[in-house]
């Protein structure tokens, strides 16, 4: 009994994961770059869940939805201001750029609110449900966190193959020469591509912080480099990719942490990993692209 | 000789030698004299190491053109190396000098080998992947670094990973305490010995750059398939960088390691790999001169800018923001252009003005 109730913590992780995922692999096919930013729009989405349920005593769900406006907020403007203007750049210029934005967001985090942690209060009130006579746990959060991986999973899905915009973004990623010719405006694209990136960075903040309720200005610096593993495991730029990517992360995580050993875990994660792109050289889904001279 | 000074590559290599050289020697007298706060003085080694660093990963990123996350891994292979070599060789090398420089060879060479294995699988992988791999190595090697224990008594040298204590026998002392760390190193690291490894570190990047191999790798990062098609072998080539690489970093891991008497792993996480390759961008990828001159001046800037406290840190992001928006951003470049245009025609027509 003691797998599955592992098994399930392993998938919780892992939903939060491939929600983070989501985000660096939609970023990363449509403005190829490698946002290292994206872990630290999960710390501010979750800072400002925390402000408003803690300082203004709003309910849960409206916390949620003031993460996801803040963040999409930011997500527009960090691309305008900093991205943009380095599009057609090499793309070394632009990683070194979010690294600055990394470092901006988490020491102005820590201006702010301090370094001391804080202690968030999850947003789920829901109880615990427990199954085969106490065999089995599952936490609200858990339950929570599943659902709604599940349900952004469907929607982006039902969002890039029969929306206008979704239709457009895969063209983007697709050829973006070829895209702009067929009249697609590509910088709106990018832009709506980081706004919904950092909208679900918000959701995963929140859940994260609300599965583990400690919270800093670094709370998004490991899970971000997580998430960003799971994008590549996956297969970098393919959405299911991610999304299979965050949960077998999650799994293996778990699964060695209970099996193997706690303080290896990070090890045996990243040789899982290192092994998977040597059999699979463009992840589990990803596209192989052959070269041509 | 004549010949040799109209060669360009030989006058440029002069000149950053030159140019460290009398960093090093006005920095020396200065500390010499007793002008430097001992703040100043503690970063001299620092700045050193962090200049190796840097050049040794322009070699791969600039030179060979892969992106590697991973350089704080060999760095700290090589710092614990060495601090674990110059206990053991306490009271058998009397020379302080001579036990610095084995543990920084002792660094240099197991970081390699290191590389080497680590090499056979990460260089099939190219680009993005080539990255991940290398942060995932940093990674693993923290983690592992992080559990190791080593210590010395009555039976000898123990070293070994474990999640548990290890226990020693009658008389033992560890050397790396696990998750604690290294404690009570003996700090042999010297200013000097910072400066030859700079020295050491250019010779051989300088050299294999303007070599067959340097341009065989130059080669292999501009056009892959065209320099596999003139029969240049690819993996050889970006091996031997990845190696050379990694045994510089090691070396320059184990001086920085045997400057400070405490160190723990987490020291060389991903946030380190992260400044180094800053360090390299900013100066310039496959600028050696622009590694040195960044690698410098970035790592004093946030520590002179102590007394702005908590906004140092927010300064330097914005720093880094402004400066790759000035150096790459065409439309701000367009912009500055235009500014500038305008300060030198006022200046001109204030000249005109005077001169009437």
């Amino acid at each position: 009994m003691s797998f599955l109730q592992y098994l399930i913590n392993g998938i919780s992780i892992g939903a939060v994961y491939a929600i983070i995922a989501l985000g660096y692999t939609m970023v990363y096919g449509i403005a190829k770059m490698l946002n290292f930013a994206h872990g630290d729009v999960i710390m501010v989405g979750a800072y400002a869940s925390y402000c408003v349920t803690s300082y203004l005593g709003l309910p849960a769900i409206v916390s949620i939805l003031v993460a996801v406006a803040v963040c999409t907020l930011l997500g527009i403007v960090i691309e305008g201001l900093a991205y943009k203007p380095l599009r057609g750049t090499p793309s070394l210029a632009v990683l070194i750029t979010a690294i600055g934005v990394s470092y901006f967001l988490q020491n102005a985090a820590q201006l702010i609110f301090g370094s001391a942690p804080k202690n968030f209060k999850s947003i789920v009130s829901m109880k615990a449900l427990t199954l085969f006579g106490g065999g089995l746990t599952i936490t609200g959060e858990v339950l929570v966190t599943i659902v709604v991986c599940v349900a952004i999973m469907v929607g982006l899905t039902l969002f890039t193959s029969r929306t206008r915009m979704g239709k457009a973004m895969r063209a983007v990623s697709e050829d973006r020469a070829a895209a702009q010719l067929m009249g697609i405006n590509v910088n709106q694209t990018i832009s709506v591509t980081f706004a919904i990136g950092s909208a679900l960075a918000a959701v995963a903040g929140v859940l994260l912080c609300s599965t583990v309720p400690t919270l800093m200005p670094t709370t998004g610096a490991m899970p971000g480099i997580r998430a960003f593993t799971a994008a590549v495991f996956g297969g970098i730029g393919s959405i299911p990719g991610a999304m299979l990517g965050g949960i077998l992360l999650g799994i293996i995580e778990t699964f060695s942490k209970a099996y193997i050993s706690t303080q290896f875990s990070d090890a045996i994660v990243f040789s899982v990993l290192i092994i998977i792109l040597l059999v699979k050289p463009a992840g589990l889904l990803g596209k192989q692209i052959q070269e041509k001279v | 000789m004549k010949k040799l000074l109209k060669n360009k590559t030989v006058l440029a290599n002069a000149r950053i030698y030159l140019l460290v050289t009398l960093g090093f020697v006005v920095m020396f007298f200065m500390n010499n004299a007793g002008m430097l706060s001992s703040s100043w003085k503690g970063y001299l080694v620092p700045i050193c190491v962090y200049i190796s660093l840097a050049v040794s990963l322009n070699l791969l990123v600039g030179i060979c053109g892969e992106l590697s996350l991973g350089h704080a891994g060999f760095m700290g292979i090589g710092a614990f190396t060495g601090i674990v070599i110059a206990a053991l060789l306490k009271g058998k090398v009397e020379s302080d000098f001579l036990r610095l420089l084995i543990a920084m060879v002792g660094g240099g060479i197991l970081s390699g080998i290191l590389g080497f294995l680590i090499g056979i699988p990460v260089l099939r992988l190219r680009g993005d992947y080539l990255a991940i791999v290398t942060l995932a190595f940093g990674e693993i090697m923290k983690n592992i670094i992080g559990n190791l224990y080593a210590g010395t008594d009555n039976n000898g040298f123990h070293m070994a990973v474990t999640t548990t204590k290890m226990a020693l026998g009658d008389g033992g002392k560890y050397i790396i305490n696990g998750p604690m760390g290294a404690t009570g190193v003996q700090k042999l690291a010297t200013f000097p010995m910072g400066f030859l490894l700079v020295l050491f570190t250019l010779f051989v990047v300088l050299n294999l750059v303007n070599s067959k191999e340097g341009r065989a790798i130059k080669a292999v990062r501009d056009n892959r398939i065209a320099a596999e098609s003139v029969g240049i072998n690819v993996t050889a080539f970006r091996m031997k960088a990845f190696v050379v690489s990694a045994v510089l970093a090691g070396m320059a891991g184990a001086l920085f390691g045997l400057n400070y008497s405490s160190i723990t792993a987490s020291k060389f996480n991903f946030n380190t790999s992260i400044n180094i390759l800053v360090f390299v961008v900013m100066g310039g990828m496959g600028n050696i001169l622009g590694s040195v001159i960044s690698a410098t001046v970035l790592y004093v800037l946030p520590e002179a800018m102590r007394s702005l406290e908590d906004y140092r840190l927010i300064l330097y992001a914005v720093v880094l923001i402004l400066v790759m928006l000035f150096t790459w951003s065409p439309k701000v470049k367009e912009k500055v252009a235009i500014v500038s245009d305008k300060f030198s025609r006022m200046f001109k027509k204030k000249e005109v003005e005077t001169n009437g």
